[in-house]
């Protein structure tokens, strides 16, 4: 009974993990880059509604709905302002950027919110699940958090179906030859970052509603190991951070449980050693033959 | 028009840069300033603590104790006939930049240090401290290392006595017979008490059924720590942690149906001022402090109004070790009659024996009063609160 307690909170994790991932893959894949501030959007995305509804009462969902918009925007304009115009510098210089703007959001949000944690109240109203008799129970928080995943995935799959997700999977492919086809790159690429930053936001909110401690540090360690999760199922592939957040957060709870829980984290990056050494581009991801 | 905006960019990152140098220049000048503007002799106390990051809790409430005593103590006639000053840094908890801090410091001639506020840091500045023969004073430094040098005390209690007085108190009141904890391996004055607990926990009556780890890259998710306590039928959890994890633990716990009693040590200080948190999460948890601000002895109220007043906040045992601590410098220099014109050396050789010749009446004494020994630590009985209605109450 307590291995199904184990798994369901690894799969809850890792779901937290798979959304948080997605941004980063999808904003890898698209425009080549890591955008190492992804974490601490999802972290803007909690005060945000941790703002609204303990300062102004606003309805919560409310409140994640101007968060999302909020996170949009922000990762609109730091394309825009911090990366647009590195678009043709080396990798190494846009990989420096976006750690400064991470560092920059993180102490915007300790001048703004300061440092104290504050505690988040859950905007999830579902009630807990209780199974046999009470010796297995789901929190609304894990049940939310899995079934966002889940719809959030189906989505983003579908999407890509559409004319804009072609003209993301177009500029993903060969950003020259799909603005000669007349696709236009600027806007694709703006485009993601907002999807990409929209996700966070919920990330943010479930992340905050599931471990309720909402500090200017909060995103910034979920935001390696979902990146960890990208690379993990494979960087640029949707499935694949589905897929590599789900491992990564049960392999992590499991390794606590069962072997320790001190080597938790030692074990799962050592999962992904071993992995990389046997498929350098993740579970799901695809080789790509460079071009001469 | 495109190198326009390039050059208007260039500019204003330029801006940007001489205005954050501007800030950093002012406040330097600012501090130093009023120390030669003055004229005559004063003490120059540094301080240094965690104002920003996860700790900011504790170094924000010592600086605001230490502040608050060294008016007091300026506005009674200074120490020993001189007015004493303040420099307080940041050292947001980490080890590094409390160094840093200390160089600071060191160059605008500070003369004793009432610092640092958290353990790891404080070793490191310690060793610093010992190689200047420079006089340091932890409120709250409590892991064994941090006094291991001879010119460094500490008002709190150290790491394994927490652990010690902890084992034995639920030994003594039987408030449990089996015992999980949950503890932070990658912190050491977390895994300091838990040492000494475990060691003490084969004398008492309780038995540990569970002793699960986390570590500071893993401390969001504890369901797989709670769920072990869980199924180890443990009726009663030991936290020697500080209160950001327990907050997030007392949660958990209560969102998997898991009501065992929780039993803290004084990092667990502050739970209750923790923006929004649900204080019934954290009713009926008991911890070890030496200070409770509902005591009801005179100079406990007095200053807990005060600071209130003040800072518009109840001091918590941090407060209260700072406030001490800047008393017990007071007591110390008087005793062997220190003056602002003795080399740094000099004021801790005699630091140190006034150290360990002076009782201090202090807020987290008890009634005995705080002794020191020459090895740092200090004598007081240590008292436990229960928190009850949101706020702590001495337990009987």
């Amino acid at each position: 009974m307590s291995f199904l307690s184990y798994l369901i909170n690894g799969i809850s994790l890792g779901s937290v993990y798979a959304i948080i991932a997605l941004g980063y893959s999808m904003v890898y894949g698209i425009a080549k880059m890591l955008n190492f501030a992804h974490g601490d959007v999802i972290m803007i995305g909690g005060f945000v509604v941790f703002t609204a509804t303990s300062a102004t009462g606003m309805n919560p969902l409310l409140a994640v709905l101007l968060s999302v918009v909020v996170c949009t925007v922000l990762g609109v304009v730091i394309e825009k302002v911090a990366y647009r115009p590195l678009r043709n510098a080396s990798p190494l210089a846009v990989l420096i950027t976006a750690i400064g703007v991470s560092y920059l959001l993180q102490n915007v949000a300790l001048l703004m919110f300061g440092a104290n944690p504050k505690s988040f109240t859950s905007v999830v109203k579902v009630p807990a699940l209780n199974l046999v008799g009470g010796d297995l129970i789901i929190s609304g928080e894990t049940i939310v958090t899995i079934v966002s995943c889940l719809v959030i995935m189906a989505a983003l799959s579908m999407f890509m179906k559409t004319k804009p997700g072609q003209a993301m999977l177009a500029v993903s492919e060969d950003k020259g030859a799909a603005q000669l086809m007349g696709v236009n790159v600027n806007a694709t690429i703006s485009l993601t970052f907002a999807i990409g930053s929209g996700l966070a936001a919920i990330a943010g909110v479930l992340l905050c509603s599931a471990y309720p401690s909402l500090t200017p540090y909060t995103g910034s360690m979920p935001g390696i190991k979902a990146f960890v999760a990208a690379v993990f199922g494979g960087i640029g592939s949707i499935p694949g951070a589905l897929i590599g957040g789900l491992i990564l957060g049960v392999i992590e709870i499991l390794s606590k449980a069962y072997i320790s829980s001190q080597l938790s984290d030692a074990i799962v990056f050592g999962v992904l050693i071993i992995v990389l050494l046997v498929k350098p581009t993740g579970i799901l991801g695809k080789k790509i033959s460079e071009k001469v | 028009m495109k190198n326009g905006k390039k050059i208007l960019s260039v500019l204003l990152a330029g801006a940007m840069v001489l205005g954050m140098a501007g800030c950093g220049n002012s406040s330097n000048s600012g501090t130093s300033g009023s120390a030669s503007g003055s004229g005559e002799a004063t003490f120059k106390i540094g301080g240094i603590g965690p104002i920003t990051g996860a700790a900011a809790v504790y170094g924000q409430a010592v600086k605001n104790a230490t502040e608050l005593a060294i008016d007091e103590i300026n506005a009674a006639g200074g120490i020993n006939g001189y007015q004493v000053e303040l420099n307080y840094q940041d050292d947001e908890h980490d080890a590094e930049k409390s160094v840093n801090a200390y160089n600071t410091l060191k160059d605008w001639g500070m003369q004793a240090l009432l610092g640092t506020v958290t353990s790891t840091p404080c070793i490191a500045v310690a060793n610093e401290a010992a190689a200047d023969n420079m006089f340091m004073l932890t409120p709250s430094g409590s892991a064994v290392e941090c006094v291991a040098n001879d010119n460094v005390f500490r008002v709190c209690f150290s790491d394994p006595n927490q652990g010690l007085a902890s084992a034995q108190y639920i030994g003594e009141n039987k408030l449990a017979t089996k015992v999980a904890v949950i503890y932070d391996s990658s912190d050491v004055y977390s895994s300091g008490i838990y040492e000494k607990f475990a060691e003490e926990a084969k004398n008492q009556d309780f038995e540990i059924v569970a002793a699960e780890a986390f570590t500071a890259d893993n401390n969001k998710d504890f369901s797989t720590q709670i769920q072990k306590a869980k199924d180890a039928g443990a009726d009663l959890v030991f936290l020697p942690i500080y209160y950001t994890e327990a907050s997030l633990i007392l949660d958990q716990a209560n969102k998997t149906g898991y009501a065992p009693k929780f039993f803290g040590c004084d990092g667990m200080d502050g739970i209750l001022s923790v923006e929004n948190f649900d204080t019934s999460l954290a009713e009926g948890v008991m911890l070890l402090t030496p200070f409770a601000a509902d005591a009801e002895d005179e100079a406990t109220q007095n200053f807990v109004s005060t600071f209130k007043e003040k800072y518009g906040d109840t001091p918590n045992q941090f407060a209260a070790d700072a406030y001490d601590g800047m008393y017990a410098i007071k007591a110390a220099f008087e005793a062997e009659k220190v003056t602002p014109d003795m080399s740094v050396s000099d004021i801790c050789e005699a630091a140190k024996t006034g150290m360990t010749s002076i009782t201090v009446n202090g807020l987290t004494a008890g009634e005995d009063g705080i002794t020191w020994t020459a090895d740092g630590e200090p004598n007081k009985s240590p008292k436990a609160v229960v928190i009850t209605d949101g706020a702590y109450k001495a337990m009987q």
